[in-house]
Protein backbone atom coordinates (compact mmCIF):
# COMPACT_ATOMS: atom_id res chain seq x y z
CA UNK A 1 0.00 0.00 0.00
CA UNK A 2 2.91 2.34 0.61
CA UNK A 3 3.76 2.01 -3.05
CA UNK A 4 0.26 3.23 -3.97
CA UNK A 5 0.91 6.33 -1.90
CA UNK A 6 4.16 7.08 -3.74
CA UNK A 7 2.49 6.58 -7.09
CA UNK A 8 -0.29 8.91 -5.95
CA UNK A 9 2.25 11.52 -4.89
CA UNK A 10 4.07 11.37 -8.19
CA UNK A 11 0.91 11.59 -10.29
CA UNK A 12 -0.48 14.43 -8.22
CA UNK A 13 2.72 16.42 -8.53
CA UNK A 14 2.92 15.76 -12.25
CA UNK A 15 -0.47 17.42 -12.70
CA UNK A 16 0.84 20.65 -11.30
CA UNK A 17 4.18 20.54 -13.10
CA UNK A 18 2.51 20.55 -16.50
CA UNK A 19 0.21 23.34 -17.70
CA UNK A 20 -2.70 20.90 -18.11
CA UNK A 21 -3.75 21.31 -14.48
CA UNK A 22 -4.00 25.06 -14.71
CA UNK A 23 -5.83 24.97 -18.02
CA UNK A 24 -8.39 22.45 -16.73
CA UNK A 25 -8.90 24.32 -13.47
CA UNK A 26 -9.33 27.69 -15.14
CA UNK A 27 -11.71 26.21 -17.69
CA UNK A 28 -13.74 24.63 -14.92
CA UNK A 29 -13.87 27.80 -12.85
CA UNK A 30 -14.78 29.97 -15.82
CA UNK A 31 -17.63 27.72 -16.92
CA UNK A 32 -19.10 27.16 -13.47
CA UNK A 33 -18.62 30.79 -12.45
CA UNK A 34 -20.24 32.08 -15.59
CA UNK A 35 -23.30 29.82 -15.49
CA UNK A 36 -23.78 30.30 -11.79
CA UNK A 37 -23.47 34.05 -11.49
CA UNK A 38 -25.28 35.09 -14.69
CA UNK A 39 -28.55 33.85 -13.24
CA UNK A 40 -27.76 34.21 -9.55
CA UNK A 41 -28.94 37.81 -9.17
CA UNK A 42 -32.05 37.18 -11.29
CA UNK A 43 -33.26 34.45 -8.94
CA UNK A 44 -32.31 36.56 -5.95
CA UNK A 45 -32.06 33.49 -3.72
CA UNK A 46 -29.17 32.73 -1.42
CA UNK A 47 -28.46 29.14 -2.41
CA UNK A 48 -26.06 27.21 -4.58
CA UNK A 49 -28.60 24.98 -6.25
CA UNK A 50 -27.75 26.32 -9.67
CA UNK A 51 -24.08 25.64 -9.21
CA UNK A 52 -24.62 22.06 -8.08
CA UNK A 53 -27.22 21.29 -10.73
CA UNK A 54 -24.62 22.08 -13.36
CA UNK A 55 -21.77 20.10 -11.82
CA UNK A 56 -22.59 16.62 -13.21
CA UNK A 57 -22.67 17.78 -16.79
CA UNK A 58 -19.49 19.85 -16.40
CA UNK A 59 -17.75 17.00 -14.61
CA UNK A 60 -18.60 14.63 -17.42
CA UNK A 61 -16.34 16.76 -19.64
CA UNK A 62 -13.70 17.83 -17.18
CA UNK A 63 -13.02 14.59 -15.29
CA UNK A 64 -12.18 12.48 -18.38
CA UNK A 65 -9.77 15.27 -19.37
CA UNK A 66 -8.06 14.84 -16.02
CA UNK A 67 -7.85 11.06 -16.19
CA UNK A 68 -7.12 10.59 -19.90
CA UNK A 69 -3.36 10.70 -19.54
CA UNK A 70 -3.02 8.50 -16.49
CA UNK A 71 -2.52 5.25 -18.39
CA UNK A 72 -2.53 6.22 -22.06
CA UNK A 73 0.54 8.38 -21.72
CA UNK A 74 2.43 5.68 -19.85
CA UNK A 75 1.61 3.12 -22.52
CA UNK A 76 2.65 5.53 -25.22
CA UNK A 77 5.96 6.60 -23.70
CA UNK A 78 6.69 3.08 -22.49
CA UNK A 79 7.22 4.14 -18.90
CA UNK A 80 4.52 1.64 -18.01
CA UNK A 81 7.20 -1.02 -18.45
CA UNK A 82 9.57 0.63 -16.01
CA UNK A 83 6.72 1.13 -13.57
CA UNK A 84 5.50 -2.45 -13.65
CA UNK A 85 8.93 -4.01 -13.37
CA UNK A 86 9.41 -2.26 -10.06
CA UNK A 87 7.99 -4.12 -7.06
CA UNK A 88 4.43 -2.83 -7.34
CA UNK A 89 1.14 -4.64 -7.80
CA UNK A 90 -1.63 -3.72 -10.23
CA UNK A 91 -3.69 -2.65 -7.25
CA UNK A 92 -1.02 -0.16 -6.16
CA UNK A 93 -0.91 1.33 -9.63
CA UNK A 94 -4.68 1.60 -10.04
CA UNK A 95 -5.29 2.99 -6.56
CA UNK A 96 -2.40 5.46 -6.76
CA UNK A 97 -3.65 6.91 -10.00
CA UNK A 98 -7.26 6.95 -8.84
CA UNK A 99 -6.38 8.81 -5.64
CA UNK A 100 -4.33 11.32 -7.62
CA UNK A 101 -7.30 12.06 -9.84
CA UNK A 102 -9.71 12.43 -6.91
CA UNK A 103 -7.26 14.65 -5.06
CA UNK A 104 -6.91 16.78 -8.16
CA UNK A 105 -10.70 17.16 -8.40
CA UNK A 106 -10.77 18.17 -4.74
CA UNK A 107 -8.06 20.75 -5.44
CA UNK A 108 -10.10 22.00 -8.37
CA UNK A 109 -13.15 22.45 -6.14
CA UNK A 110 -11.30 24.43 -3.49
CA UNK A 111 -11.46 27.78 -5.35
CA UNK A 112 -15.24 27.35 -5.78
CA UNK A 113 -15.56 27.67 -1.99
CA UNK A 114 -15.54 31.37 -2.82
CA UNK A 115 -19.11 30.98 -4.12
CA UNK A 116 -20.75 29.85 -0.87
CA UNK A 117 -18.66 32.39 1.03
CA UNK A 118 -19.85 35.21 -1.25
CA UNK A 119 -23.43 34.00 -1.13
CA UNK A 120 -23.29 33.61 2.65
CA UNK A 121 -22.08 37.19 2.82
CA UNK A 122 -24.94 38.43 0.65
CA UNK A 123 -27.80 36.54 2.29
CA UNK A 124 -28.93 33.83 4.63
CA UNK A 125 -27.24 30.69 3.24
CA UNK A 126 -28.32 27.25 4.40
CA UNK A 127 -25.01 25.45 4.85
CA UNK A 128 -26.49 21.92 4.93
CA UNK A 129 -27.04 21.57 1.19
CA UNK A 130 -23.65 23.20 0.55
CA UNK A 131 -21.79 20.63 2.62
CA UNK A 132 -23.88 17.86 1.03
CA UNK A 133 -23.15 19.30 -2.39
CA UNK A 134 -19.41 19.21 -1.85
CA UNK A 135 -19.50 15.66 -0.49
CA UNK A 136 -21.57 14.70 -3.51
CA UNK A 137 -19.14 16.46 -5.84
CA UNK A 138 -16.24 14.43 -4.46
CA UNK A 139 -18.22 11.20 -4.77
CA UNK A 140 -19.27 12.10 -8.30
CA UNK A 141 -15.69 13.00 -9.15
CA UNK A 142 -14.49 9.68 -7.78
CA UNK A 143 -17.05 7.72 -9.80
CA UNK A 144 -16.20 9.60 -12.99
CA UNK A 145 -12.47 9.23 -12.29
CA UNK A 146 -12.87 5.47 -12.11
CA UNK A 147 -14.68 5.50 -15.45
CA UNK A 148 -12.03 7.79 -16.95
CA UNK A 149 -9.28 5.54 -15.62
CA UNK A 150 -10.91 2.51 -17.21
CA UNK A 151 -11.13 4.20 -20.60
CA UNK A 152 -7.53 5.40 -20.26
CA UNK A 153 -6.32 1.89 -19.49
CA UNK A 154 -7.81 0.57 -22.71
CA UNK A 155 -5.92 2.72 -25.20
CA UNK A 156 -2.58 4.37 -25.73
CA UNK A 157 -4.24 7.34 -27.39
CA UNK A 158 -5.22 10.09 -24.96
CA UNK A 159 -7.87 11.56 -27.25
CA UNK A 160 -9.65 8.24 -27.58
CA UNK A 161 -9.43 7.80 -23.81
CA UNK A 162 -10.99 11.25 -23.34
CA UNK A 163 -13.81 10.70 -25.78
CA UNK A 164 -14.81 7.24 -24.50
CA UNK A 165 -14.61 8.42 -20.89
CA UNK A 166 -16.68 11.48 -21.70
CA UNK A 167 -19.27 9.46 -23.61
CA UNK A 168 -19.83 7.08 -20.70
CA UNK A 169 -20.00 9.86 -18.09
CA UNK A 170 -22.29 11.93 -20.30
CA UNK A 171 -24.66 8.98 -20.75
CA UNK A 172 -24.77 8.40 -17.00
CA UNK A 173 -25.71 12.04 -16.48
CA UNK A 174 -28.28 12.22 -19.24
CA UNK A 175 -29.94 8.85 -18.76
CA UNK A 176 -32.58 10.00 -16.28
CA UNK A 177 -33.51 12.90 -18.56
CA UNK A 178 -34.34 10.41 -21.30
CA UNK A 179 -36.71 8.26 -19.26
CA UNK A 180 -39.53 9.55 -21.44
CA UNK A 181 -38.41 7.29 -24.29
CA UNK A 182 -38.00 4.17 -22.27
CA UNK A 183 -40.55 1.42 -21.56
CA UNK A 184 -42.42 1.82 -18.33
CA UNK A 185 -41.18 -1.30 -16.52
CA UNK A 186 -37.55 -0.22 -16.87
CA UNK A 187 -38.01 3.28 -15.51
CA UNK A 188 -36.98 2.59 -11.95
CA UNK A 189 -33.89 0.77 -13.08
CA UNK A 190 -32.73 3.54 -15.40
CA UNK A 191 -33.52 6.22 -12.91
CA UNK A 192 -31.35 4.43 -10.41
CA UNK A 193 -28.60 4.23 -13.01
CA UNK A 194 -28.56 8.00 -13.60
CA UNK A 195 -25.74 9.83 -11.85
CA UNK A 196 -27.56 13.15 -11.88
CA UNK A 197 -30.51 11.83 -9.89
CA UNK A 198 -28.26 10.60 -7.07
CA UNK A 199 -26.13 13.68 -7.10
CA UNK A 200 -29.09 16.04 -6.86
CA UNK A 201 -30.36 14.09 -3.84
CA UNK A 202 -27.10 14.59 -2.00
CA UNK A 203 -26.79 18.22 -3.01
CA UNK A 204 -30.19 18.91 -1.43
CA UNK A 205 -28.51 17.99 1.81
CA UNK A 206 -30.07 14.56 2.05
CA UNK A 207 -27.32 12.05 2.55
CA UNK A 208 -28.94 8.74 1.72
CA UNK A 209 -27.00 5.48 1.87
CA UNK A 210 -28.48 4.47 -1.52
CA UNK A 211 -26.89 7.45 -3.23
CA UNK A 212 -23.55 6.94 -1.55
CA UNK A 213 -23.69 3.26 -2.41
CA UNK A 214 -24.38 4.18 -6.03
CA UNK A 215 -21.26 6.32 -6.36
CA UNK A 216 -19.12 3.82 -4.50
CA UNK A 217 -20.29 0.97 -6.70
CA UNK A 218 -19.63 2.95 -9.90
CA UNK A 219 -16.12 3.69 -8.58
CA UNK A 220 -15.62 0.06 -7.69
CA UNK A 221 -16.79 -1.19 -11.08
CA UNK A 222 -14.50 1.28 -12.86
CA UNK A 223 -11.47 0.40 -10.77
CA UNK A 224 -12.09 -3.31 -10.93
CA UNK A 225 -12.47 -3.06 -14.71
CA UNK A 226 -9.19 -1.19 -14.91
CA UNK A 227 -7.54 -3.86 -12.82
CA UNK A 228 -8.84 -6.54 -15.16
CA UNK A 229 -7.69 -4.64 -18.25
CA UNK A 230 -4.18 -4.28 -16.84
CA UNK A 231 -4.04 -7.95 -15.93
CA UNK A 232 -5.21 -8.90 -19.38
CA UNK A 233 -2.61 -6.65 -21.02
CA UNK A 234 0.34 -8.87 -20.18
CA UNK B 1 20.30 -18.36 -9.90
CA UNK B 2 17.88 -18.17 -12.80
CA UNK B 3 16.33 -21.22 -14.36
CA UNK B 4 14.25 -20.84 -17.49
CA UNK B 5 12.44 -23.85 -18.81
CA UNK B 6 10.63 -24.29 -22.14
CA UNK B 7 9.46 -20.72 -22.16
CA UNK B 8 6.93 -19.95 -24.89
CA UNK B 9 5.14 -16.74 -25.72
CA UNK B 10 2.53 -16.19 -28.38
CA UNK B 11 1.22 -12.80 -29.45
CA UNK B 12 -2.09 -13.97 -30.83
CA UNK B 13 -0.88 -16.29 -33.58
CA UNK B 14 2.67 -15.02 -33.73
CA UNK B 15 5.15 -17.12 -31.84
CA UNK B 16 7.70 -14.71 -30.39
CA UNK B 17 9.52 -17.10 -28.10
CA UNK B 18 9.51 -20.82 -28.75
CA UNK B 19 10.47 -23.35 -26.08
CA UNK B 20 13.49 -21.52 -24.71
CA UNK B 21 15.42 -23.08 -21.84
CA UNK B 22 18.59 -21.85 -20.21
CA UNK B 23 20.24 -21.36 -16.84
CA UNK B 24 22.17 -18.43 -15.52
CA UNK B 25 24.45 -18.82 -12.56
CA UNK B 26 25.36 -16.18 -10.04
CA UNK B 27 27.89 -13.55 -11.05
CA UNK B 28 27.63 -14.26 -14.73
CA UNK B 29 27.27 -11.68 -17.48
CA UNK B 30 25.04 -13.26 -20.07
CA UNK B 31 24.53 -11.80 -23.50
CA UNK B 32 21.34 -12.46 -25.39
CA UNK B 33 22.06 -12.07 -29.07
CA UNK B 34 19.88 -12.26 -32.09
CA UNK B 35 18.73 -10.39 -35.18
CA UNK B 36 15.90 -7.88 -34.96
CA UNK B 37 12.62 -9.49 -34.00
CA UNK B 38 14.26 -12.67 -32.74
CA UNK B 39 12.47 -12.47 -29.39
CA UNK B 40 15.18 -10.95 -27.21
CA UNK B 41 13.05 -8.19 -25.73
CA UNK B 42 10.11 -10.51 -25.22
CA UNK B 43 12.31 -12.97 -23.33
CA UNK B 44 13.58 -10.22 -21.08
CA UNK B 45 10.09 -8.82 -20.54
CA UNK B 46 8.87 -12.21 -19.40
CA UNK B 47 11.91 -12.62 -17.19
CA UNK B 48 11.20 -9.31 -15.47
CA UNK B 49 7.57 -10.17 -14.91
CA UNK B 50 6.21 -7.55 -17.30
CA UNK B 51 4.69 -10.13 -19.65
CA UNK B 52 3.22 -13.43 -18.72
CA UNK B 53 4.47 -16.44 -20.68
CA UNK B 54 2.01 -18.53 -22.66
CA UNK B 55 3.68 -21.59 -21.20
CA UNK B 56 6.90 -22.57 -19.50
CA UNK B 57 8.36 -21.63 -16.18
CA UNK B 58 10.97 -19.31 -14.74
CA UNK B 59 12.54 -19.69 -11.34
CA UNK B 60 14.71 -16.99 -9.84
CA UNK B 61 16.47 -18.29 -6.75
CA UNK B 62 13.65 -20.12 -5.03
CA UNK B 63 10.85 -17.99 -6.39
CA UNK B 64 8.61 -18.94 -9.25
CA UNK B 65 7.45 -16.14 -11.52
CA UNK B 66 3.81 -17.24 -11.40
CA UNK B 67 3.48 -17.03 -7.66
CA UNK B 68 6.09 -14.65 -6.31
CA UNK B 69 6.55 -12.15 -9.10
CA UNK B 70 6.67 -9.36 -6.53
CA UNK B 71 9.62 -11.03 -4.78
CA UNK B 72 11.39 -11.50 -8.10
CA UNK B 73 10.79 -7.87 -9.01
CA UNK B 74 12.54 -6.92 -5.79
CA UNK B 75 15.62 -8.89 -6.84
CA UNK B 76 15.67 -7.50 -10.36
CA UNK B 77 16.74 -4.21 -11.78
CA UNK B 78 15.51 -3.69 -15.32
CA UNK B 79 16.42 -1.13 -17.95
CA UNK B 80 14.00 -1.40 -20.88
CA UNK B 81 15.05 -0.58 -24.39
CA UNK B 82 15.53 3.15 -25.02
CA UNK B 83 14.99 3.87 -21.31
CA UNK B 84 11.37 5.01 -21.20
CA UNK B 85 11.21 7.30 -18.16
CA UNK B 86 8.73 9.94 -17.07
CA UNK B 87 9.93 12.73 -19.27
CA UNK B 88 8.43 15.61 -17.31
CA UNK B 89 10.24 14.84 -14.06
CA UNK B 90 13.54 16.12 -12.79
CA UNK B 91 16.25 13.47 -12.71
CA UNK B 92 16.64 13.85 -8.97
CA UNK B 93 12.89 13.66 -8.38
CA UNK B 94 12.68 10.59 -10.52
CA UNK B 95 15.46 8.76 -8.69
CA UNK B 96 13.92 9.80 -5.40
CA UNK B 97 10.58 8.38 -6.53
CA UNK B 98 12.23 5.11 -7.55
CA UNK B 99 14.01 4.95 -4.19
CA UNK B 100 10.67 5.40 -2.43
CA UNK B 101 8.94 2.72 -4.46
CA UNK B 102 11.84 0.36 -3.86
CA UNK B 103 11.53 1.08 -0.15
CA UNK B 104 14.96 2.42 0.50
CA UNK B 105 15.40 3.79 4.00
CA UNK B 106 15.02 7.54 4.01
CA UNK B 107 18.30 7.79 5.94
CA UNK B 108 20.20 5.93 3.22
CA UNK B 109 18.30 7.40 0.30
CA UNK B 110 20.37 10.51 -0.28
CA UNK B 111 23.69 8.70 -0.06
CA UNK B 112 22.43 5.96 -2.38
CA UNK B 113 21.27 8.45 -4.99
CA UNK B 114 24.57 10.30 -4.70
CA UNK B 115 26.52 7.08 -5.11
CA UNK B 116 24.54 6.14 -8.23
CA UNK B 117 24.94 9.64 -9.64
CA UNK B 118 28.69 9.22 -9.35
CA UNK B 119 28.73 5.69 -10.71
CA UNK B 120 26.69 6.60 -13.78
CA UNK B 121 28.22 10.11 -13.96
CA UNK B 122 24.91 11.95 -14.07
CA UNK B 123 25.80 14.48 -11.38
CA UNK B 124 25.57 17.48 -13.66
CA UNK B 125 22.08 16.63 -14.94
CA UNK B 126 20.42 15.90 -11.60
CA UNK B 127 18.36 19.08 -11.76
CA UNK B 128 17.29 18.88 -15.38
CA UNK B 129 14.02 17.42 -16.58
CA UNK B 130 14.39 14.06 -18.26
CA UNK B 131 13.13 15.22 -21.66
CA UNK B 132 15.98 17.75 -21.81
CA UNK B 133 18.56 14.98 -21.63
CA UNK B 134 20.45 13.53 -24.54
CA UNK B 135 19.98 9.88 -25.33
CA UNK B 136 23.19 8.91 -23.57
CA UNK B 137 22.28 10.65 -20.35
CA UNK B 138 18.78 9.22 -20.46
CA UNK B 139 20.30 5.77 -20.77
CA UNK B 140 22.51 6.44 -17.77
CA UNK B 141 19.59 7.68 -15.69
CA UNK B 142 17.82 4.47 -16.70
CA UNK B 143 20.84 2.51 -15.51
CA UNK B 144 20.78 4.35 -12.19
CA UNK B 145 17.07 3.55 -11.96
CA UNK B 146 17.78 -0.14 -12.54
CA UNK B 147 20.53 -0.24 -9.92
CA UNK B 148 18.69 1.74 -7.27
CA UNK B 149 18.04 -1.21 -5.00
CA UNK B 150 21.50 -2.70 -5.52
CA UNK B 151 19.71 -5.63 -7.15
CA UNK B 152 21.27 -9.06 -7.38
CA UNK B 153 20.24 -9.39 -10.99
CA UNK B 154 20.45 -6.64 -13.56
CA UNK B 155 18.56 -6.98 -16.82
CA UNK B 156 19.51 -4.56 -19.57
CA UNK B 157 17.76 -4.42 -22.92
CA UNK B 158 20.11 -3.02 -25.56
CA UNK B 159 21.87 -0.76 -23.11
CA UNK B 160 24.12 0.84 -25.71
CA UNK B 161 21.76 1.32 -28.64
CA UNK B 162 21.89 4.80 -30.07
CA UNK B 163 24.91 5.94 -28.11
CA UNK B 164 28.08 7.43 -29.51
CA UNK B 165 31.30 5.37 -29.33
CA UNK B 166 32.58 7.14 -26.23
CA UNK B 167 29.34 6.62 -24.40
CA UNK B 168 29.24 2.98 -25.47
CA UNK B 169 32.63 2.42 -23.90
CA UNK B 170 31.57 4.22 -20.73
CA UNK B 171 28.38 2.19 -20.37
CA UNK B 172 30.29 -0.99 -21.12
CA UNK B 173 32.78 -0.19 -18.38
CA UNK B 174 29.96 0.40 -15.94
CA UNK B 175 28.38 -2.93 -16.88
CA UNK B 176 31.68 -4.74 -16.46
CA UNK B 177 32.19 -3.11 -13.11
CA UNK B 178 28.75 -4.18 -11.93
CA UNK B 179 29.20 -7.64 -13.41
CA UNK B 180 32.00 -8.37 -10.99
CA UNK B 181 29.50 -8.82 -8.18
CA UNK B 182 26.11 -9.11 -9.84
CA UNK B 183 24.40 -11.29 -12.34
CA UNK B 184 23.85 -9.31 -15.52
CA UNK B 185 21.71 -10.23 -18.47
CA UNK B 186 21.97 -7.95 -21.47
CA UNK B 187 20.54 -8.14 -24.92
CA UNK B 188 22.24 -6.66 -27.90
CA UNK B 189 22.68 -7.11 -31.60
CA UNK B 190 26.17 -5.66 -31.56
CA UNK B 191 28.47 -8.66 -31.57
CA UNK B 192 31.66 -6.96 -30.57
CA UNK B 193 29.86 -5.67 -27.52
CA UNK B 194 28.76 -9.12 -26.45
CA UNK B 195 32.26 -10.39 -27.08
CA UNK B 196 33.78 -7.63 -24.99
CA UNK B 197 31.47 -7.80 -22.01
CA UNK B 198 29.79 -11.19 -21.72
CA UNK B 199 30.99 -14.39 -20.09
CA UNK B 200 28.35 -16.40 -21.85
CA UNK B 201 26.36 -15.90 -25.00
CA UNK B 202 22.95 -17.18 -25.96
CA UNK B 203 22.01 -16.62 -29.56
CA UNK B 204 18.36 -16.80 -30.44
CA UNK B 205 16.75 -16.68 -33.82
CA UNK B 206 13.02 -16.67 -34.53
CA UNK B 207 12.28 -17.44 -30.92
CA UNK B 208 14.56 -20.47 -30.70
CA UNK B 209 17.95 -20.86 -29.07
CA UNK B 210 20.55 -21.65 -31.71
CA UNK B 211 23.66 -21.35 -29.57
CA UNK B 212 24.35 -21.27 -25.86
CA UNK B 213 27.94 -21.38 -24.76
CA UNK B 214 30.68 -19.43 -23.07
CA UNK B 215 32.12 -16.62 -25.15
CA UNK B 216 35.49 -18.40 -25.28
CA UNK B 217 34.04 -21.67 -26.52
CA UNK B 218 31.95 -19.95 -29.14
CA UNK B 219 34.95 -18.06 -30.42
CA UNK B 220 36.99 -21.24 -30.59
CA UNK B 221 34.31 -23.07 -32.47
CA UNK B 222 34.18 -20.15 -34.85
CA UNK B 223 37.91 -20.14 -35.47
CA UNK B 224 37.94 -23.73 -36.80
CA UNK B 225 38.14 -22.35 -40.31
CA UNK B 226 40.73 -19.67 -40.75
CA UNK B 227 41.22 -17.41 -43.69
CA UNK B 228 44.65 -16.02 -44.57
CA UNK B 229 44.99 -13.35 -47.20
CA UNK B 230 48.32 -12.83 -48.90
CA UNK B 231 49.49 -10.49 -51.61
CA UNK B 232 52.43 -11.58 -53.74
CA UNK B 233 54.33 -9.75 -56.43
CA UNK B 234 56.16 -11.44 -59.19
CA UNK B 235 54.31 -14.72 -58.82
CA UNK B 236 52.19 -16.98 -60.97
CA UNK B 237 49.08 -18.62 -59.67
CA UNK B 238 50.04 -22.15 -60.76
CA UNK B 239 53.43 -22.11 -59.16
CA UNK B 240 52.03 -20.59 -55.97
CA UNK B 241 49.44 -23.34 -55.79
CA UNK B 242 52.09 -25.91 -56.38
CA UNK B 243 54.31 -24.56 -53.65
CA UNK B 244 51.71 -23.89 -51.01
CA UNK B 245 49.60 -27.02 -51.24
CA UNK B 246 52.47 -28.88 -49.64
CA UNK B 247 51.88 -27.03 -46.41
CA UNK B 248 49.64 -29.14 -44.26
CA UNK B 249 46.44 -27.49 -43.22
CA UNK B 250 45.70 -25.47 -46.33
CA UNK B 251 42.56 -26.81 -47.89
CA UNK B 252 41.87 -24.30 -50.58
CA UNK B 253 43.59 -21.50 -52.47
CA UNK B 254 41.47 -18.89 -54.10
CA UNK B 255 42.53 -16.05 -56.35
CA UNK B 256 40.79 -12.87 -55.36
CA UNK B 257 42.33 -10.55 -57.93
CA UNK B 258 45.39 -10.02 -60.05
CA UNK B 259 46.22 -6.39 -60.68
CA UNK B 260 49.50 -5.24 -62.19
CA UNK B 261 51.31 -8.39 -61.34
CA UNK B 262 50.20 -8.35 -57.71
CA UNK B 263 48.46 -11.57 -56.87
CA UNK B 264 45.90 -11.44 -54.09
CA UNK B 265 45.06 -14.83 -52.69
CA UNK B 266 42.83 -16.19 -50.01
CA UNK B 267 43.91 -19.37 -48.29
CA UNK B 268 41.44 -21.44 -46.34
CA UNK B 269 42.98 -23.54 -43.65
CA UNK B 270 41.20 -26.09 -41.58
CA UNK B 271 43.28 -26.38 -38.46
CA UNK B 272 43.32 -23.86 -35.70
CA UNK B 273 47.13 -23.92 -35.73
CA UNK B 274 48.89 -20.84 -37.02
CA UNK B 275 50.54 -21.68 -40.36
CA UNK B 276 51.67 -18.20 -41.29
CA UNK B 277 55.24 -19.08 -40.40
CA UNK B 278 55.18 -22.04 -42.78
CA UNK B 279 53.85 -19.86 -45.55
CA UNK B 280 56.57 -17.30 -44.99
CA UNK B 281 59.27 -19.99 -45.12
CA UNK B 282 57.91 -21.24 -48.44
CA UNK B 283 57.79 -17.74 -49.88
CA UNK B 284 61.38 -17.09 -48.82
CA UNK B 285 62.57 -20.02 -50.88
CA UNK B 286 61.21 -18.41 -54.05
CA UNK B 287 61.75 -15.02 -55.69
CA UNK B 288 58.22 -13.80 -54.95
CA UNK B 289 57.89 -10.57 -53.05
CA UNK B 290 55.56 -10.79 -50.10
CA UNK B 291 53.65 -7.54 -49.84
CA UNK B 292 51.02 -8.44 -47.33
CA UNK B 293 49.85 -11.33 -45.24
CA UNK B 294 47.21 -11.34 -42.56
CA UNK B 295 44.98 -13.79 -40.86
CA UNK B 296 41.35 -12.91 -40.75
CA UNK B 297 40.38 -13.59 -37.22
CA UNK B 298 37.00 -15.15 -37.49
CA UNK B 299 34.98 -13.60 -34.77
CA UNK B 300 31.50 -14.23 -33.55
CA UNK B 301 30.22 -12.48 -36.60
CA UNK B 302 30.60 -15.50 -38.83
CA UNK B 303 29.05 -17.91 -36.44
CA UNK B 304 26.23 -15.47 -35.83
CA UNK B 305 25.61 -15.09 -39.53
CA UNK B 306 25.70 -18.82 -40.04
CA UNK B 307 23.25 -19.53 -37.25
CA UNK B 308 20.76 -16.81 -38.00
CA UNK B 309 20.78 -16.80 -41.77
CA UNK B 310 17.47 -17.25 -43.53
CA UNK B 311 16.97 -20.93 -44.26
Amino acid sequence: MRQAFFIFKREFRTYFVSPIAYIVISFFLLVTGWFFFTTFFLYNQANLRNFFSLLPIIFSFVVPAITMRLFSEEFNVGSYETLLTMPVTFLDVVLGKFMASVAFIAAMLVPTLAYPLTVGFLGQLDWGPVVGGYIGAILLGAAFSAIGLLSSSMTRNQIIAFITGMAICFCLVMIDKMLFFLPRFSLVFFQYLGADHHFQNISKGIIDSRDILYFLSISFIGLYGTHLVLQEKN
Amino acid sequence: MIHVESLTKYYNDLCAVDQISFDISKGEIMGLLGPNGAGKTTTLQILTGFLRPTSGSIRVKDYSIDEDSLQIKKLLGYLPESAPLYHDMLVYDYLNYVANIRRIDSSKKISRIRHLADLCSIREVMHKTINELSKGFKQRVGLAHAMMDDPEILVLDEPTSGLDPNQIIEIRDIIKQIGKEKTVILSTHILSEAEATCDRIVIINKGKIVANDSTQALKQSASGNNLISISLQNAKLESVKQQLTSISGISDILQVSDDNGILNLELTCMSAADIRGDIYKKVRQTDWILLEMHQETQTLENIFRELTREN
